[in-house]
């Protein structure tokens, strides 16, 4: 198994997705060895852990650790629940996963069913990629039918079945409770923890919930170890990891890379800059992570520690590249914009917060900006910050606070001048989007 | 148990408490806004965030479970900053505009923002508008104040059983509100008025009606169903403007059905059936209003004459169940005295062979109970209508560990989680009930009557029965219609048959306020007495009515209609102009209970007494008054009470705390009699919840409720098909007198039944409230 | 009303799901409502209520709530063009302007002759491939050029 593409392909290129190409390439193999060898559930969960494996949803929480909180002993139903709700501004990683590998994250989920002991799961996909939640269920089916999934596996004792959710269109469903509730058949609001969903989850039942990469990966450590996956990456960060790179580059895509690449080395890989511009900024793990300034990104690896000491987070690997056309205020006010459209609207900071962030960064956008407007931006993000169920009232306040700490000038540019420090046709020139004469 | 300390105040709370539970229990305030004892936890005001040691940010102390040794600051810098935060962002898009709020004085956003608020607001862009909802006739919306605490959206949930309001779309645009076009209908609707910490729902009917500080608050009592709901009654310039509940735990919690909350507005009515404020005579063919002297003399010298003529067994007594103890004592003792013993408050019933069994029925436990029963049979009941808080305190057993089953004749949805349930035609109600018996007798391995001895029971009958005989603390309720049935004494003989085989207690949901009170106060015929049925089917020359509408309330109505058209002398005695003008000779407007203090004794047996909160309306004087007067002209024994505390305490023989002791469900020696003949189409009578007494009846916003559509002629497909019907058709339906009503597809009524309910002005040509009844064409 | 077809497509998600959960199947039962009426109506939402054994305002919420699903008629194309930072980035807002342009209307309009309704869409987890729209919630359309925009137009007759 090529060790820089055990999930994907580095050169991304249209991987057999089927049942017969998977287990041509391997797959399965975890499966069938525990089934055969009957490796108790507490030895995968051991191996995990010594995996050093690492939540790719963004949370980066330590996958074994995880599993091992699910009640053992608890009788009645369990669930196992895959996250592939992915719509997080910038991340597009698990729609390729699904798409060229939909068995590496059932073989994961069936695995994850066995060492926890659940008897059912769910796969939920964002809702925008039903082509994807189309095929998953044709994989599903595939499985269904080669005996991998359904009533005593591989003819063994053990039982399980997966099916697939999809998604209508809420960016909060990628938060797990509020998951939890959408599979349930309601809006899909975060619910308060604790009690969490390894106590209290799906139906009520002990669940846990994982990223489609975090499935993905789970094969490969039973197949290899999990030492050999540690070596992969780095102490405390193991692996590899997708990185989806999107913005100002010339060749955007997926790139899979050990943990503790250096972003330059990343940045080559996908094209280098559009248009050979100048880097400006770049936002290194999905819209709701801090932005850093090109200086800071440069000199970063690509691991959960390193990325937080620049004073951002690697999130759910999704690095959105900006150069010297982007007007900050700009970009801020489009994901501002898009916090305050996919606020639930369940609790008070958050609802009423996000719309105020949007309306004073549009204001400033749009020339009507106030000199008090900065810090009034800064005191709304703090009454947000930590007040909320969930996460997005941070998500939404930490690219505001970033974007004025790093680029203030650029913001009070545009509250002195009502206008953009980046021309108009520069912007436009950065987007590649042009007719061909 | 775990310690906890809360702003340097310790105490000890139990596993699985909150910080919220811990803070009430020292009494300490924390400012909330979603949170509410009695709904599940929303934790999305963050009202209440505290700080809580350790933790690295505020958190709700609504929805964090309480770990020993935890230490919690409510008023530290950390935790007003975040509260002082929430409190900014529910302003920046709620109207600041408190003084034309009809919530203003007693708004908790408005109360809290003294404290947690800022002078100005720091939000200058365009406030949020939101388009308010047509939620019904009772509660006015101003939706651009809601806060989306969601409480009313949990309350229709979880308390009332049926999601009737959702919070639709998301983030800033989130609204709450019904599904597209709908109301909320429920019987409990109005709690959600309360529930509402601004303004965003206020009542219909009191809106822009006066300010909250200008009102009195007067303690009362639901004279309503039999739960005795415990009330505030708002007043202002002897007028009732409100009424709201008043907590208490053992009885209506701190809810009120909308009977209870709305029927206020019959105290104002004016009009052809509002308020009678002068006594009434009619001489010469003629209605005169008259002084009270020249009634009451008219009223002692035709009842001397009428006893002199025709003999004193020629005067009968006819008392609406939802007068109070005083009244029904006074009258009871004054037919009596006048050498009478004809007197009863049972109008809807049917079969009196209990009678002479020293049987006082009552729900047979504490209603604060019913949470610990584990099985529950209800038999015979329009549980949602005819008891809507009691139906409530089911559900929420039901959640939990309460097993709770259905025997009925009509399937209306209970909202309960029901474990089993049947629904079968009247006259199949006894046997099915046997098959109960039989069943749980084979379940405990006992053996059964020789008169079930034919039994078969149906699977529904049986999945009741095992249910019961499953239960360790169970409980057998008879309903209104159990109670109204035409052979309501086997039904009772089954039930206490299979209370004794299952260890089941067995009791009664009392079908009016003072049903229980009616029988302490001996408002029920002796051995030498006529009950209300005999009354009526055997015509007195003279009638007493108090407080009733016979042509209404009773259980055969044309009977009734004629019986006292036909006498010499009826005597009305009511607050209202009713249709006693077409057959009454004297009307005495009397007070309804917020005008007279008095008693009711409710299902589980609570005396309950109370003041009058306005002065009597013109010359309305409290019929107990009226009645001490009457027995002085009559020159009777014992008619020298000078208080209503003094009738009370005759009544009750004494003073004593409790009447436990003189009410009883217990009939030995009853006959089971389970031949019933299937006619080819019965009737099934429901009393629709806002046509069971003379004051809801007169509740003109309750009126406009889907609760008070006109009745119809109810049959399901098959019977329709049978019939060769169609719903929408006009028919007539015969049954002891005439109706002529739109036919209606119900599902719920079972084959060879139509369901055409009592109690309502376009059914009372009809007679019996069951039996055969003929449909055709109109 | 519903089709049989439909019916049994539903019956199919209910399938997925414990027994108790039928609830669990309202997503996917207004997804194939909507697929085959076109948009949710009240009556599809109610008849949807009803096969779930659902309050109406609970399928309401769940319409409401998520955006894909159409509570106002739309025309037989929808195209919902991702504008989201990293789209913009890549020409997002300009394919969504070309599209006005082209269409002659903005966002949440329907042309006309009823074919064309365009809608502003939030991240469809496909950033790498921007511009992104999607074709009646169906199907995605990567890198959206003027060009391939052009195409796209032609083919929908």
């Amino acid at each position: 198994m090529d060790t820089l593409g055990f999930i994907l392909d580095a050169e991304q290129g249209e991987r057999g997705w089927r049942l017969a190409e998977y287990v041509q390439r391997g797959g399965y193999a975890a499966l069938k060895k525990i089934i055969s060898e009957k490796i108790p559930p507490e030895n995968i969960v051991a191996e995990l852990k010594q995996s050093a494996l690492r939540g790719r949803g963004g949370a980066g929480f330590p996958t074994g650790l995880k599993w091992s909180f699910m009640p053992r002993q608890f009788s009645g139903a369990k669930y196992v629940v895959c996250n592939s709700d992915e719509g997080e501004p910038g991340t597009f990683k698990d729609r390729d996963i699904l798409r060229w590998n939909p068995h590496m994250v059932i073989e994961g989920m069936i695995i994850a069913g066995y060492a926890m002991g659940c008897q059912r799961g769910y796969n939920y996909i964002h809702g925008e990629i039903w082509e994807i939640y189309k095929r998953f269920e044709e994989a599903l089916e595939e499985a269904r039918a080669a005996k991998l999934l359904g009533e005593r596996i591989l003819d063994s004792d053990f039982s399980f079945d997966l099916y697939a959710h999809h998604g209508y269109g809420a960016y909060i469903c990628g938060e797990e409770t509020a998951l939890l509730e959408s599979i349930e058949g309601k809006k899909g609001q975060p619910r308060y923890k604790p009690p969490f969903p390894a106590s209290v989850g799906l139906y009520g039942k002990p669940t846990t919930i994982n990223n489609t990469e975090t499935f993905a990966s789970v094969p490969y450590i039973i197949n290899e170890g999990g030492d050999k996956f540690l070596q992969l990456g780095k102490p405390n960060n193991g692996g590899t990891k997708l990185f989806s790179v999107s913005g100002h580059v010339n060749r955007p895509g997926n790139f899979e890379v050990p943990m503790g690449t250096p972003f330059k080395d990343l940045l080559a890989m996908a094209g280098g800059m559009r248009g050979g511009r100048k880097l400006k900024a770049v936002i290194p793990g999905g819209s709701s992570a801090p932005v850093l300034p090109a200086d800071v990104i440069m000199e970063c690896t690509l691991d959960y520690d390193s990325i937080a000491k620049a004073g951002s987070m690697l999130g759910s690997g999704a690095v959105i590249v900006m150069d010297e056309t982007t007007c900050m205020v700009k970009a801020l006010e489009r994901l501002s914009y898009f916090y305050f459209e996919e606020s639930c609207g369940q609790c008070t900071p958050c609802r009423e917060g996000t719309g105020w962030l949007y309306r004073v960064v549009h204001r400033i956008e749009h020339g009507a900006g106030r000199p008090e407007d900065l810090d009034l931006l800064n005191s709304v993000t703090d009454n947000i910050m930590g007040r909320t169920i969930c996460a997005l009232g941070d998500a939404a306040s930490m690219p505001v606070k970033s974007f004025i700490k790093h680029f203030g000038a650029e913001f009070e540019y545009h509250i002195q001048n009502g206008k953009c420090l980046v021309p108009e046709d520069a912007q436009r020139a950065g987007s590649g989007f042009f007719k061909v004469a | 148990m775990l310690e906890i300390e809360i702003d340097g105040r310790k105490t000890e709370v139990a596993d699985g408490s909150t910080v919220m539970d811990a803070a009430c229990k020292l009494g300490i305030f924390i400012p909330h806004f979603c949170y509410h004892k009695k709904l599940s936890i929303a934790a999305n005001c963050r009202m209440c965030l505290v700080e809580v040691e350790k933790a690295p940010k505020p958190l709700p102390a609504c929805a964090t479970p309480v770990t020993n040794g935890m230490k919690v600051f409510t008023h530290s810098k950390t935790a007003v900053k975040a509260q002082k935060g929430v409190m900014e962002f529910l302003l920046i898009n709620h109207p600041l505009d408190c003084p034309i709020c009809d919530q203003g004085g007693e708004c908790q956003l408005q109360d809290l923002s003294v404290g947690y608020g800022q002078g100005a607001s720091r939000y200058q862009e365009e406030k949020r508008v939101v388009t308010n909802k047509n939620l019904g006739p009772l509660i006015a919306t101003d939706m651009t104040r809601c806060i989306h605490c969601t409480r009313c959206v949990r309350f229709t949930q979880e308390i009332a059983g049926w999601m009737e309001l959702g919070q639709a779309f998301r983030g800033e645009h989130a609204e709450i509100m019904p599904f597209i076009e709908k109301t909320v209908d429920s019987e409990l609707s109005g709690n959600i008025i309360d529930l509402c910490p601004v303004g965003a729902l206020t009542s219909k009917p009191f809106r822009f009606a006066a300010r909250t500080w200008e009102l009195s608050r007067r303690k009362s009592i639901s004279p309503h169903d039999g739960l005795g709901a415990n009330m505030i009654v708002q007043v202002k310039y002897d007028r009732v403007f409100r009424v709201l509940p008043l907590e208490n735990e053992d009885i209506n919690e701190c809810w009120l059905s909308d009977k209870d909350r709305f029927s206020y507005e019959a105290l104002n009515a004016q009009g052809d059936d509002g308020r009678l404020t002068k006594p009434m005579l009619k001489q010469c063919g003629e209605w005169r209003e008259v002084d009270w002297q020249t009634a009451l003399e008219f009223i002692g010298t035709d009842l001397k004459r009428v006893a002199r003529e025709h003999g004193a067994a020629a005067i009968g007594a006819l008392a609406s169940p939802h007068s109070t103890l005083e009244e029904l004592y006074l009258l009871q003792k004054l037919v009596r005295g006048i050498g009478s013993g004809n007197v009863d408050s049972r109008l809807r019933q049917t079969d009196f062979s209990l009678d002479g069994k020293q049987v006082t029925p009552w729900l047979g436990l504490p209603v604060a109970e019913i949470p610990a029963l584990d099985r529950v049979l209800v038999v015979g009941s329009f549980l949602r209508k005819d008891h809507p808080l009691l139906a409530q305190r089911l559900r929420q057993a039901a959640k939990k560990t309460t097993r709770v089953s259905l025997l009925h004749v009509a399937d209306d949805d209970s909202l309960i989680r029901l474990d089993a349930k049947s629904i079968v035609a009247p006259s199949a109600l006894t046997a099915e009930l046997a098959g109960v018996v039989k069943a749980a007798a084979e379940a405990k391995g006992v053996a059964v009557d020789a008169a079930l001895a034919g039994i078969q029971p149906s699977a529904a009958a049986r999945a009741m029965g095992e249910s019961l005989a499953s239960g360790e603390k169970t409980a057998i309720f008879l309903g209104n219609f159990a109670q109204q049935h035409a052979q309501a004494a086997t039904l009772h003989a089954l039930a206490q048959k299979l209370a004794d085989i299952t260890g089941a207690r067995f009791g009664y949901l009392g079908e009016a306020a003072n049903s229980v009170g009616a029988g302490v106060a001996k408002a029920t015929p002796d051995a030498a007495g006529l009950n209300a049925a005999r009354m009526l089917a055997e015509p007195r020359k003279a009638y007493f009515v108090l407080h009733a509408e016979p042509e209404l309330d009773c259980a055969n109505p044309a009977q009734a209609l004629a019986a006292l058209r036909g006498a010499d002398l009826v005597v009305a005695m009511t607050p209202f102009r009713t249709r006693a003008v077409d057959y009454a000779h004297v009307i005495l407007p009397v007070a309804p209970f917020t005008e007279t203090s008095g008693t009711f004794i409710n299902t589980e047996g609570r005396v309950q007494s109370f003041n009058a909160v306005v002065k009597p309306l013109g010359e309305t004087r409290p019929a107990w008054k009226v009645l001490r007067v009457l027995g002085n002209l009559l020159e009777l024994p014992g008619f020298d009470h000078d208080s209503s505390e003094a009738v009370r305490a005759e009544a009750l023989g004494g003073k004593p705390a409790s009447v436990a002791e003189q009410l009883n469900n217990r009939a030995d020696g009853v006959a089971i009699n389970l031949t019933a003949t299937t006619p080819a189409l019965q009737r099934i009578a429901d009393v629709p919840i806002y046509f069971a007494d003379p004051l809801a009846r007169r509740a003109a916003s309750l009126r406009q409720t889907r609760d008070a559509l006109p009745p119809a002629a109810r049959m399901n497909a098959a019977t329709l098909a049978k019939l060769g019907l169609a719903p929408g058709a006009q028919v007539k339906v015969s049954l002891g007198g005439t109706a002529t009503l739109p036919v209606e597809l119900d599902a719920g009524v079972p084959d060879g039944c139509v369901r055409v309910a009592a109690g309502h002005e376009l059914t009372s040509g009809l007679g019996p409230m069951q039996g055969e009844l003929t449909v055709e064409r109109a | 009303m519903l089709s049989q077809d439909a019916l049994q497509k539903i019956d199919r998600e209910i399938a997925k799901y414990p027994a108790d959960q039928k609830q669990s199947a309202v997503m996917a039962a207004l997804a194939i409502a909507q697929m085959e009426q076109g948009w949710l109506s009240t009556g599809v939402m109610e008849e949807v209520a009803r096969y779930l054994g659902m309050a109406p305002a609970a399928v309401y919420e769940v319409a409401s709530f998520y955006n894909m699903y159409d509570l106002a008629p739309v025309g037989k194309y929808k195209i919902t063009v991702c504008t989201n930072l990293p789209c913009a980035l890549s020409g997002g807002v300009h394919a969504a302007d070309y599209l006005k342009q082209k269409l002659g209307i903005g966002f949440n309009e329907t042309t006309a002759d009823g074919r064309f309704t365009l809608k502003e869409g939030e991240c469809m987890g496909a950033c790498g491939d921007a511009p992104v729209l999607l074709v009646n919630n169906v199907r995605m359309c990567s890198f959206m050029q003027p060009e391939k925009i052009d195409a796209l137009l032609g083919e929908c007759a």
